[in-house]
């Protein structure tokens, strides 16, 4: 890679908490993450280690009784929680879109499909209603819609699953953000129908130069677009890298752990057990000392309840919140194999 | 896909079937009963031009004769034709009616949705009002208004707007209760629209559907209020025809000539059957098509 580029978004120890009536809720500790224009970085992690809870931070959309306690978010060198309304506004209007998990229920089921296109090129972009109607079609065929003359026209029920999150991508990607999150936006969907909303995000990032966060929890969906992958557990990062990084050099237990336990199509026939992580994820009132895994983890020494869960550097790019490097022996061995065949 | 479109059909929001404006969406009873509001209200609207005699004239060698083909509803004591009276009183008690039942819907409804969308202090506050509000005593209320404003359809005007607002303010805000959590109003805010956007394009549509099916209930019970109040002596004052005065003025004349109450109340009747037919229909629009 040459010189890394400044980053669009980067995040910077960002710590969410809900004050429940039943006492404090840590969701997010202190997570990290930097995305590069054009970048495509998937965000993996278990249910509840904070995915979604990223992704609504850098959109000011926490949850009611949520406030960001501490942390950093800039796009494009501006503090994103420092924005006041109207430039928040313009901030979600212009500079970044959201696809949500649910294509079932993110379009207002009273209004037509080109109406809710067309009204977001009135309103953001001040388009005239014929130039919006035109444009509106034009956004619906690049999204993968047939028809879509015909289609502008029909209501969400009218739609599958499929073509509704193709059509929350084109009102995400109406104003040709420099950056998408889209959060678990196949999950509801079905493989194939998973896979072209998949490829139609990968094109998306493609010609617009439009950086993407894919949060999912499926590894398998992560390999298959990103270019990078964060590992999130129990409100932190824990692991950044590049997918080959991850997968074939993870450094943080957890990340080895999560890829265990994926089924693998080789055992088919040969019953194994799939390895799981013994334990439990933490529970998000407990405020934990030193490393969240801790209590989970094979390799904890007592040194790790002291740890700041902060990424050092393993190479250029990968990154691990893990101190005691478990794997770095047989790592640096594998690195060493692979300079020597260069 | 089919098995996809057949979920989708199930997990269409109540209402989707229903289009305002699209007539031939709308389930037989429905049909009905707009059938009959459009009659009344056009009857009413053209009274002036159909009907055959004007409502004040007198002819006293013609009184109480039975309905025939000159006087289709026969005359009253004064021989006055009751029809041509029934005419101009639905014009007249339609017109306030109208008034009375929708623009408080509108303010109601913006009131309600603008409370469920912020919560909070603006919220609980609204909530007594409304309560107090529903909790009054209706009829003692506008009453009372009369008494202040003189009788006549001024008192109507303003006694009931007073209080009609609080129940849709009570619908639309519970509605907007559950829709402020749906996603697609999070997507509006993600898009960059504004608070007043999103309440009013994107939520009010969704939640002004059982504010309209309750207002078509909400109009049976004005006109019944606007007669029972004209029927009192209440209501326009005389020589204006109102169809409760019109029924008052029959009454003494019950065994003799039946028509002249009987008939304007049957228009009544008929009005409150099609406005029920029409909101029934409509709410059960949902079972139209083809899952029904």
């Amino acid at each position: 890679m040459s010189v890394a580029p400044e980053p669009v978004l980067s995040i910077e120890g960002l710590r969410v908490e809900f004050d429940m009536p039943f006492g404090r809720l840590v969701a997010l500790r202190g997570a990290s993450l930097s995305i590069r224009p054009g970048e495509i970085v998937g965000l993996v992690g278990e249910t509840g280690s904070g995915k979604t809870l990223v992704c609504r931070s850098v959109m000011r959309l926490i949850p009611q009784r949520g406030r960001i306690a501490d942390g950093r978010i800039l796009f494009d060198g501006r503090d994103v929680l420092a924005m006041r309304p109207r430039e928040l506004r313009d901030f979600r209007a212009h500079d970044v879109g959201m696809v949500f998990q649910d294509p079932f229920s993110t379009l207002n089921p009273v209004l037509r499909i080109g109406k809710q296109v067309e009204e977001t090129l009135r309103v953001n972009f001040g388009l005239k209603k014929s130039e919006a109607q035109t444009r509106a079609v034009e956004l619906l065929r690049d999204v993968g819609i047939p028809n879509p003359e015909r289609r502008a026209l029909s209501y969400p029920h009218e739609f599958s699953g499929g073509m509704r999150q193709r059509v929350m991508i084109a009102l995400a990607t109406a104003s040709q953000p420099r950056l998408l999150l889209a959060d678990e936006p196949t999950t509801a969907l079905d493989v194939t129908t998973q896979a072209q909303i998949l490829d139609l995000l990968v094109r998306l990032s493609e010609e617009g130069g439009m950086a993407v966060v894919l949060v999912s929890h499926d590894f398998g969906v992560i390999a298959q677009v990103c270019d990078r992958v964060a590992v999130m557990y129990g409100g932190h990062i824990v692991e950044t890298g590049t997918i080959e990084e991850i997968h074939d050099g993870a450094e943080h237990p957890y990340t080895r752990g999560l890829l265990d336990s994926i089924p693998r199509l080789e055992s088919a026939g040969r019953p194994t057990r799939l390895p799981v992580i013994p334990g439990v994820p933490p529970d998000p009132a407990d405020e934990v000392s030193g490393c969240v895994f801790r209590p989970r983890c094979r390799y904890a020494q007592p040194a790790c309840e002291t740890v700041s869960m902060v990424l050092e550097p393993v190479s250029p790019g990968h990154e691990t919140a893990c101190p005691v490097r478990p794997f770095a022996v047989a790592d640096s061995a594998l690195t060493a194999r692979a300079g020597a065949r260069l | 896909m089919s098995a996809i479109d057949v979920v989708d059909q199930q997990q269409a929001p109540a209402g989707s079937r229903v289009r305002l404006g699209g007539f031939r969406g709308l389930s037989r009873e429905a049909k009905i009963g707009a059938g009959i509001l459009a009659l009344l209200f056009l009857a009413g609207l053209l009274a002036p031009w159909i009907a055959p005699y004007g409502q004040n004239q007198i002819n006293f060698t013609d009184i109480y004769s039975p309905p025939s083909l000159a006087h289709l509803m026969g005359t009253d004591g004064a021989g006055r034709d009751v029809f041509s009276r029934t005419l101009f009183a639905l014009r007249l008690d339609l017109a306030i009616v109208v008034l009375v039942t929708y623009p408080p819907l509108v303010i109601g409804v913006f009131v309600g949705a603008v409370a469920g969308y912020f919560g909070g202090i603006f919220d609980a506050t609204l909530a007594r009002i409304v309560d107090v509000t529903i909790a009054m005593p209706f009829m003692v209320l506008v009453i009372a208004v009369i008494a202040i404003v003189g009788p006549g359809v001024k008192g109507i005007l303003i006694g009931v707007p007073l209080v009609a607002w609080a129940l849709y303010a009570r619908l639309s805000r519970s509605e907007m209760l559950v829709l402020r959590e749906q996603p697609f109003m999070l997507a509006t805010v993600a898009l960059g629209y504004t608070t007043r956007r999103t309440i009013v394009r994107h939520a009010v549509p969704n939640l002004m559907r059982s504010s309209l099916i309750y207002s078509t209930l909400d109009m049976v019970a004005n006109l019944l209020l606007l007669s029972g109040l004209a029927y009192l002596g209440l209501g326009a004052q005389p020589p204006n025809a109102e169809l409760g005065s019109i029924i008052a003025d029959g009454q003494s004349a019950m065994l003799t000539a039946w028509w002249v109450s009987t008939l304007p109340g049957l228009v009544v009747v008929l009005f409150g059957v099609g406005a029920l037919l029409l909101g029934d229909g409509l709410s059960d629009g949902k079972l139209r098509g083809t899952l029904q």
